[in-house]
């Protein structure tokens, strides 16, 4: 049932640092609300557990795009709108600028962001496979310090993160290192567009005389959180692409992924699918 | 209850309310305004869209404190004077609009998509309204009234 919403409460500080203030504060525990496209829909299924709101989603000082010729720092309310505008994110990164135009409707990607998408740690999210291989870093703001740590070791399972109850994530930072990286991205839901996934993957691969020299594999749904599959990049290093490394790669996928039977598909499916993904990116980089 | 005051379709108003009422309920509660509809309550039919200061959002998903200071448009407002908009006009026309329940979104997603798109393609139209459920129309009947929207809004608008 839908919840009252006169039993919340919802404040908009008017500076980062007011926000921090609050979270900081012993009147909380607040749950900050960015675009609110994971929070309204829990409120409207009557399961939003927590009953005290802080707005995040008019800072301009977490709304933004900053490049320098090494880096490219995304504020963590930057919408997935703002995300599919960006030239620079078209040409470098642009696995995160496809990820973004899956990420539901255009009012959904008007609203929604990148930190949202982050924080609410879904195992299905789709821009989370391309921030593993782009090995992002998040920074961490909270009253008493900043922290940036590697994005990889941000999830701890199903829907948990080491954010600490008065910390905001404030921003992503990726490093501008993959112009000569073959870039693979592709979702596979009941539809094209609007239907959350069922598998995503993410990937970059650079070769050399044949062989590849670099390869990271990002991916959504194939276990409680979204992952890197680092053993199958493992077995990828500096192979040729034949047959026989295709069959390793995709043993080694299904060895390392633990995906979920749930109310969209199956696990073995999912299994399947990942590696037939695994297995077109292959095809698509042979010389 | 908090103070929350916004433009809505060109005359500002402040009202009372939960800020975490949802800005659908606002508009159709306390602005009497209920050309804008409620589908599924959750973001994927697109049955309350509106502007909110130029962009297309989901009502439904929008916390009334965080509309505070915004310019809203709904359907109420897309009409000048009594006159339909030519998009309107087009969906009458071609028979873009049957029952009407998914009407209003899809005309305001559409003025959202020509701002952005003055000449879309068929895949743009189609991505442009894909958060707009309909189940009337079959859609085919939608997209030719956008075609012939494309059309009209490009002429003058003395016509
Ligand atoms: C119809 C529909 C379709 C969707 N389709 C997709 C899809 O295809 N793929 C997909 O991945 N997602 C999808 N989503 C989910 C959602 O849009 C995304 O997860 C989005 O990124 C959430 O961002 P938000 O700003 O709206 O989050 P909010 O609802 O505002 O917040 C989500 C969570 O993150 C926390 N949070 C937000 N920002 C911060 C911050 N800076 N610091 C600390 N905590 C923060 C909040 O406290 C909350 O726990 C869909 C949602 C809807 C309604
Ligand atoms: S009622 Fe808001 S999207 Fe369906
Ligand atoms: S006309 Fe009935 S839902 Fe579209």
């Amino acid at each position: 049932m839908r919840s009252n919403p006169s039993h919340y409460e919802l404040t908009t500080p008017a500076t980062l640092e007011a926000v921090l203030d609050i979270l900081a504060s012993d009147l909380g525990p607040y749950t900050p609300i960015a675009g609110g496209t994971e929070l309204m829909v829990a409120l409207g299924a009557g399961r939003l557990a927590t009953r005290k709101l802080v707005s995040i989603n008019h800072l301009q000082e977490l709304r933004f795009i900053a490049t320098t010729p090494e880096t490219l720092t995304l504020g963590s309310g930057t919408t997935f709108t703002d995300l599919r505008k960006d030239p620079v994110i078209a040409t470098d990164f642009s696995l995160l600028s496809q990820a973004a135009s899956w990420t539901g409707s255009i009012a959904n990607q008007n609203r929604g962001t990148l930190g949202g998408n982050i924080v609410n740690a879904s195992p299905a999210a789709d821009s989370l496979p391309a921030l593993l291989a782009y090995e992002a870093e998040l920074t961490l703001v909270s009253a008493r310090a900043t922290r940036t740590i590697p994005y990889a070791g941000f999830h701890l399972g199903y829907k948990k993160t080491i954010l600490r109850p008065d910390e905001l994530l404030h921003s992503i930072t990726l490093k501008r290192d993959f112009r000569e990286y073959a870039h693979y991205a592709r979702k596979v839901g009941t539809r094209n567009a609007q239907a959350i996934s069922k598998v995503a993957i993410a990937a970059l691969a650079r070769l050399k005389d044949g062989l590849i020299q670099d390869i990271r594999i990002g991916a959504a749904s194939l276990r409680d959180r979204p992952i890197r599959l680092t053993a199958t990049e493992r077995v990828l290093q500096n192979q040729p692409i034949t047959r026989e490394t295709i069959a390793a790669a995709r043993a080694a996928l299904t060895s390392e992924t633990q995906p979920i039977d749930d109310i969209r598909s199956t696990a073995k499916y999912r299994a399947a699918v990942a590696a037939n993904l695994l297995e077109e990116f292959l095809h698509q980089l042979k010389p | 209850m908090t103070q929350i005051t916004l433009t809505i379709n060109g005359e500002t108003k402040t009202i009372e309310a939960p800020p975490m009422k949802r800005l659908l309920d606002l508009i159709r509660e306390d602005l009497h305004l209920t050309g804008t509809k409620e589908g599924c309550g959750e973001g994927e039919c697109g049955s309350c869209s509106v502007l909110m200061n130029g962009e297309l959002v989901n009502s439904c998903l929008v916390p009334a404190l965080q509309a505070n200071g915004a310019r809203i448009c709904t359907i109420e407002g897309i009409s000048t004077k009594g006159r339909l908009h030519p998009i309107q006009q087009c969906f009458l026309e071609r028979g873009g609009a049957q029952c009407g329940i998914c009407t209003p979104g899809m005309i305001l997603a559409t003025h959202h998509l020509l701002e952005k798109y003055p000449q879309p393609t068929l895949l743009q139209i189609q991505e442009g309204l894909a958060g707009n459920l309909c189940r009337c129309t079959g859609y085919t009947r939608i997209f030719d009234a956008v075609q012939q929207a494309i059309l009209k809004t490009q002429q003058p608008t003395n016509n």
